[in-house]
């Protein structure tokens, strides 16, 4: 009975983070498959349904539940309602809250109340109650997510928690993204900081599979990524004839950001699948935005409606794991021929491995379906590397040679594409040479040794035979 | 001591003084083996009956694993916990002779039903081979030159701390049974040599085999008994005896020694048992040429000696020109680094840094002679004087064996293990020479005195016909068709040598003195051996301990850091470390660790050392893509252990750069020095060793950080970790344990906001929990 409880203590553990190693939702699922044939299965079953129903963020189900907003002026919670309404349309809980509220905690006794948190509070300089930039990193290191919106005269608070995350806003805290090439045509000819932005990123994850036909209005800050960081993702970026400057002065110097290296929001996809979006304008999840038509400046085509209601919502689909959320369970290896999953390998034995991979469809794990998840053998350097088929309803599967090479080896499937949460899987095999009594008894190449060593024998057994006897 | 003026002044009631002469040295014989085993025990009184140092941790881990698992799981064994990832066949690469003899006792003891545990058995495997090694040592000393140098031999190999070193309780190495399998062997051979007995010589091979088993030393008898039989036919002592020592022992020993996995086909492809064959094919040369000297008249057989020795040097011409092609074209000429640097001291210290790191095969000290052989030191020059006198096939080769080992005992430190037999032997002569003409003269004055009738003419003569008698029959065996020729090639100079000779008869006074002074000697060595075998040789290097005003300290920091690793971390953790502590991580912690002390990959220890020798950073991505997790470092600097890693680093550096070059050993030291003061390079000060070692050093001592190995204060005091964080320290800080950090979850921007971060930083270090409060 000890046990058990111990089991279960694994169980709630394991559920309750999301957790990064896909070795716990296999721990999880055996668990309780073991479970199931003790006396105990209804309460442990009971136990967990609870478990899935309060705890609705885990891995059995990643899509965000409850989400906290923070706004500087509950004004927005109006003017901002399409967005809202939309998320809580399907399915998500809006707290709302003011952010300098003295009230606001994210966690309680050591527990996250929150699954997502989204900041439109550009101009905060201090979260109330217990927020800082800390705590908001910490929260995203536990796997949560986020949505910061920035506008022109962000606060030193909004900047850093986008530094820390890798996306670098325009340090001059006057500066507007101004695109005399692509601003949207309106009826007030202005200074050309209502941009018409249609360069999106190439992804159907991201955006979704329906093309984002009309230009999303944006009016705000542009943000730089550091180029080496492979975490960070420009999702919308400035047409090549941007530039971020004061709009207001003249401009003196040539402006720190220009060109298509303007990011106007970009995404944020942490080690641990956290995700985040950060976008230069608050105004771009505004209801003005959404339904305003859009002319992009030199172009004919002019919509009816802007293409930004689409926009964010395909990105909120991504940002809260409704889309692009992968998991691998079941993997399997064994020899050809065997079912059974043994401890050790032997060199050129011939093997078959297989693991099941599932995509998050919002609602239900469905199959995913791809022609280049590879799965590597790996020991410091991958010896095999192969192109696993698929049976096209999630299961992968591969078979090869072990290498001649003994050693401690590791089936590794290291996937990462763009959009989708990264796998990586890694389970430890080691491979042993030939036991003294697996060789080949004779060899052919041999056989004048052995010829000579029998006619040795024989020609001594005759010579004593003869000399001791010939007398 | 009795028993050799016993023996020798054995005349008249022969038969029963014989008798009880023989009980007397079965008795001695039974004292000395008690005492071998007894003197050794020292370590499990005063400390705990514990596994010793590094390498018997690895034998006794392997032991459990073939008392668990049998032998052929034993021989086949790939051992997945060590050397990750490549793994170790510790089936074949594992000298299997100790841990079968420990193993093969524990199951006779089970058998028994004498419940003891495997650790008791390896334990208490090392004190009982060291007996059977005084036993050997008799019967090779009675070889040679009779059973009162055996006896005085065998004493003085019981207790010799050279020996004692290896081999008291808890010292479960190799060499514990090898230096019995040495003695025996050798014992066999001079047997075989005296007899020539065929049954000999193939108890020979097996005891050689055993020894094959047992060590790498085996390479000594190898080579030192093809020499000892060149020597014998270049003094025209050849005769068929050598033959029928010699040529089975090659023939059946090599197969045999092919037959343990670790050597395999080295037994006949590498240049260390070269020698071996080539006096091998000449012994059947010189045999082949006496045998035709028989049947041919002289004449003849010069013509045939012209014929051979011009077509035979055409032969050995064209053989020898094969061998150097073969051999000079691999690069270490066919010999392996260890046996190198035994011909040519200077050579790993030039070119192989891994082996010059091993303080055992660093050269000794003149003080170490003393501490290790005490007065053998001086009584070995009068053993091969003694030797000389008469010079027989089995003296000669003692006389051979101490020159070659004394030889390579200067090399290597750990080759004294070697010498100390050679040592005990030729002092048990010496010793026994001694006693024998001391007593001798003290009786002769005293037989003149109670008798005045000329004993003194009658009693020596007698005394050397007694001697001769002896050794005609010792000689007399050998084979019925060779006997008449042997007696007259070798007999005949030893008779007329011996007789010659009149014995020696000093002053009544002299020998008195001489008897108590030699008596006093003994006595010296005795308590010389007994405090070495007490203070200097009997700590388990696991548990350390001091002696202050306060009183006794115990430092138990390792067993302390094992137990935190096993209990404390998953059981598939991989703990990096200098490969020191590699044996025991593995037997103690059970965790798999990166390098241990079987030094076979070089380049892996490389990477490791590289690893210790870099900055944070480097030194994360290279334990990362090892898969490590924790990380070990042994640091004496807060109680002044001083073999901790900070002097182990320069060798780290050392092999490190062998196979990275971006580690330069200068960049370490200061103007040639090496220093971790405040003029330390800043190399040295932003490697991965001396930011774990002296991490939160300054918080011990208020500030200073005054390390007490180095005698100075630390360089770099206050700095913080970025990769790794301390997870362990033990009591002494003679341990600790840090934990890669895991890789970043976000990657942070360009732009420094210095206000913010520094806040958001400083909550981190706050909120961090530290587990040392």
């Amino acid at each position: 009975m000890r046990g058990l409880f111990t089991k279960i203590h694994i169980c709630l553990t394991s559920q309750s983070s999301k957790s990064q190693h896909c070795s716990v939702p296999i721990q999880t699922s055996r668990t309780l498959k073991m479970a199931k044939i003790s006396i105990a299965t209804v309460f442990i079953a009971l136990i967990s349904l609870l478990l899935t129903l309060t705890h609705s963020f885990s891995t059995e189900n990643p899509t965000d539940r409850r989400i906290l907003v923070l706004l500087d002026d509950l004004a927005l919670k109006s003017s901002h309602s399409i967005f809202f309404n939309s998320l809580q349309s399907r399915g998500f809980e809006l707290d709302f809250k003011l952010s300098d509220d003295p009230k606001i905690a994210l966690q309680r006794y050591g527990q996250y109340l929150y699954d997502g948190l989204i900041l439109f509070s550009p101009t905060t300089e201090r979260f109330g109650g217990s927020l800082d930039v800390a705590a908001v990193l910490d929260f995203v290191d536990s796997g949560k997510d986020l949505i910061v919106a920035a506008d022109a005269s962000a606060s030193d608070l909004i900047r850093s928690i986008a530094a820390e995350c890798g996306v670098d806003f325009d340090e001059d805290p006057s500066a507007v993204v101004i695109d005399h090439g692509s601003y949207a045509v309106s009826g007030t000819e202005g200074d050309h900081t209502l941009i018409a932005a249609d360069d999106f990123i190439k992804s159907d994850v991201l955006l979704g599979s329906t093309k984002i036909e009309a230009p999303v209005l944006f009016k705000g800050i542009g943000h730089s990524l550091n180029p080496a960081n492979s975490l960070v993702l420009k999702v919308l970026s400035a047409s090549p004839s941007a530039y971020s400057a004061n709009p207001k002065s003249k401009l003196s110097t040539p402006p720190s950001l220009s060109g298509s290296s303007i990011s106007l929001v970009s995404v944020v996809q942490a080690r641990n699948n956290a995700r985040a979006v950060f976008s230069g304008s608050l105004d771009l999840f505004s209801n003005k935005f959404f339904k305003s038509p859009v002319q992009k400046a030199g172009s004919s085509n002019k919509y009816a409606k802007s293409g930004n209601e689409q926009f964010v919502t395909e990105l909120s689909k991504w940002v809260f794991h409704e889309r692009g959320h992968l998991k691998a369970v079941n993997v399997k290896h064994h020899r050809v021929g065997e079912t059974d999953e043994p401890a050790i390998y032997r060199i050129n034995d011939d093997l078959e491995y297989s693991v099941e991979i599932y995509e998050w469809s919002g609602s239900s794990w469905e199959p995913y379906v791809a022609n280049d998840v590879q799965v590597q053998f790996y020991m410091m350097s991958p010896y095999v590397l192969k192109t696993m088929s698929t049976d096209k309803k999630g299961l992968y599967h591969a078979s090869f040679k072990v290498p001649d090479v003994y050693g401690v080896f590791q089936f590794k499937v290291e996937y990462q594409r763009l959009g989708y949460t990264s796998l990586s899987l890694a389970k430890q095999i080691p491979v042993r040479p030939f036991r003294h009594n697996e060789y080949e008894r004779f060899i052919p190449t041999a056989f004048p040794y052995y010829g000579a060593s029998f006619s040795t024998m024989a020609a001594f057994f005759i010579f004593s035979f003869v000399y001791l006897y010939s007398k | 001591m009795a028993a050799s003026t016993d023996t020798t002044a054995a005349a008249p009631s022969s038969t029963l003084r014989h008798a009880s002469g023989n009980i007397l040295a079965f008795f001695i014989l039974l004292l000395i083996g008690v005492l071998a085993f007894s003197i050794r025990l020292f370590s499990v009184i005063k400390y705990e009956s514990v596994i010793h140092e590094f390498d018997p941790y690895f034998n006794y881990r392997v032991t459990q694993f073939l008392t668990k698992s049998g032998v052929y799981d034993f021989w086949n064994w790939f051992d997945d916990r060590t050397w990750y990832p490549l793994g170790r066949v510790i089936g074949g690469t594992v000298y299997p002779g100790l841990t079968l003899t420990a193993g093969t006792m524990w199951k006779v003891l089970q058998m028994l039903n004498i419940p003891l545990s495997v650790e008791t058995v390896c334990v208490f495997t090392a004190p009982v081979f060291s007996a059977f090694a005084a036993w050997a040592t008799y019967l090779l000393t009675k070889e040679v030159k009779g059973v009162g140098a055996g006896l005085t031999a065998a004493v003085l190999l019981a207790m010799v701390p050279s020996y004692i070193s290896r081999s008291v309780a808890g010292s479960y190495d190799n060499e514990a049974v090898a230096i019995f399998a040495l003695i025996f062997t050798f014992y066999l051979y001079i047997k075989t040599l005296n007899t020539g007995s065929l049954f000999y010589a193939t108890l020979n091979s097996m005891a050689y085999f055993y020894m094959v088993c047992s060590w790498g030393g085996y390479t000594f008898i190898i080579n030192l008994i093809p020499m000892h039989v060149l020597l014998c036919i270049v003094t025209g002592r050849y005769s068929p005896r050598l033959y029928i020592a010699y040529a089975p022992l090659v023939v059946l020993g090599t197969l045999m020694a092919a037959l343990v996995p670790v050597v395999g086909f080295n037994a006949v492809m590498t240049s260390e048992h070269f020698a071996s064959f080539l006096v091998f094919i000449i012994i059947h040369v010189v045999a082949l040429a006496y045998y035709i000297k028989g049947i041919l008249s002289p004449k003849m057989f010069k013509v045939a000696v012209t014929l051979v020795v011009s077509v035979g040097l055409v032969v050995c011409c064209a053989v020898v020109a094969v061998l150097i092609a073969v051999v000079a074209s691999s690069p270490t000429k066919g010999w392996s680094g260890r046996s190198l640097s035994l011909l040519d001291p200077t050579y790993a210290s030039k070119y192989i840094p891994i082996i010059a790191s091993v303080s055992e095969h660093q050269p000794p000290t003149w003080p170490s002679y003393f501490m290790d052989i005490n007065i053998l030191a001086f009584l070995v020059p009068a053993g091969i004087i003694a030797c000389f006198s008469p010079l027989s096939d089995a003296s000669s080769f003692v006389i051979l064996y101490i020159v070659m080992s004394a030889y390579f005992s200067g090399v290597m430190v750990r080759l004294m293990l070697v010498f100390a037999p050679a040592a005990c032997i030729m002092s048990g002569i010496a010793l026994s020479e001694a006693f024998d003409v001391f007593t001798r003269s003290i009786k002769f004055y005293a037989f003149q005195a109670v008798d005045t009738v000329s004993v003194s003419t009658v009693s020596p003569q007698n005394n050397v016909v007694e001697t001769d008698k002896k050794e005609d029959v010792l000689k007399e065996r050998p084979s019925r068709k060779n006997k008449k020729k042997e007696k007259e090639t070798v007999e005949k100079p030893l008779k007329k040598s011996e007789k010659e000779k009149r014995p020696l008869i000093l002053p009544v006074e002299a020998s008195a003195i001489a008897l108590f002074l030699t008596v006093l000697l003994g006595a010296f060595y005795v308590v010389h051996s007994v405090w070495a075998a007490a203070e200097a040789y009997s700590a388990p290097s696991i548990v350390l301990t001091s002696h202050t005003r306060d009183g006794l300290h115990v430092f138990d920091d390792f067993r302390e850091a094992y137990a935190w690793l096993s209990h404390n971390t998953h059981v598939d953790d991989k703990v990096a470390s200098w490969w020191d502590y590699g044996y025991q991580t593995t037997a103690m912690a059970n965790r798999t660790v990166i390098v241990d002390n079987n030094t076979w990959n070089n380049t892996h220890i490389a990477t490791v050392g590289t690893a210790m020798s870099s900055p944070e950073k480097a030194a994360w991505e290279i334990f990362n893509s090892l898969d490590v997790k924790y990380v070990l470092v042994v640091f004496g600097g807060l109680v002044g252990y001083s073999s901790d890693d900070i002097n182990k680093f320069l060798w780290m550096v050392r092999i490190g750069g062998g196979v990275f070059p971006h580690i330069k050993e200068p960049d370490y030291l200061r103007d040639g020095q090496y220093r971790i003061d405040s003029q330390a390079t800043p190399t040295m000060l932003n490697s991965l060793m001396y930011k774990l070692s002296y991490f939160r050093f300054v918080e011990t001592d208020g500030g200073k950080g005054y390390d007490r190995v180095r005698g100075t204060e630390i360089g770099k005091k206050h700095f913080k970790l970025t990769h790794f964080e301390e997870v362990f320290t033990t009591h002494h800080w003679m341990v600790r344990i840090y934990k890669l950090k895991p890789q970043r979850n976000r990657i942070r921007g360009k732009t420094k906001k210095s206000r913010s971060k520094m806040s958001s930083t400083k909550t981190r270090t706050i909120t961090k929990k530290n587990p040392w409060h």
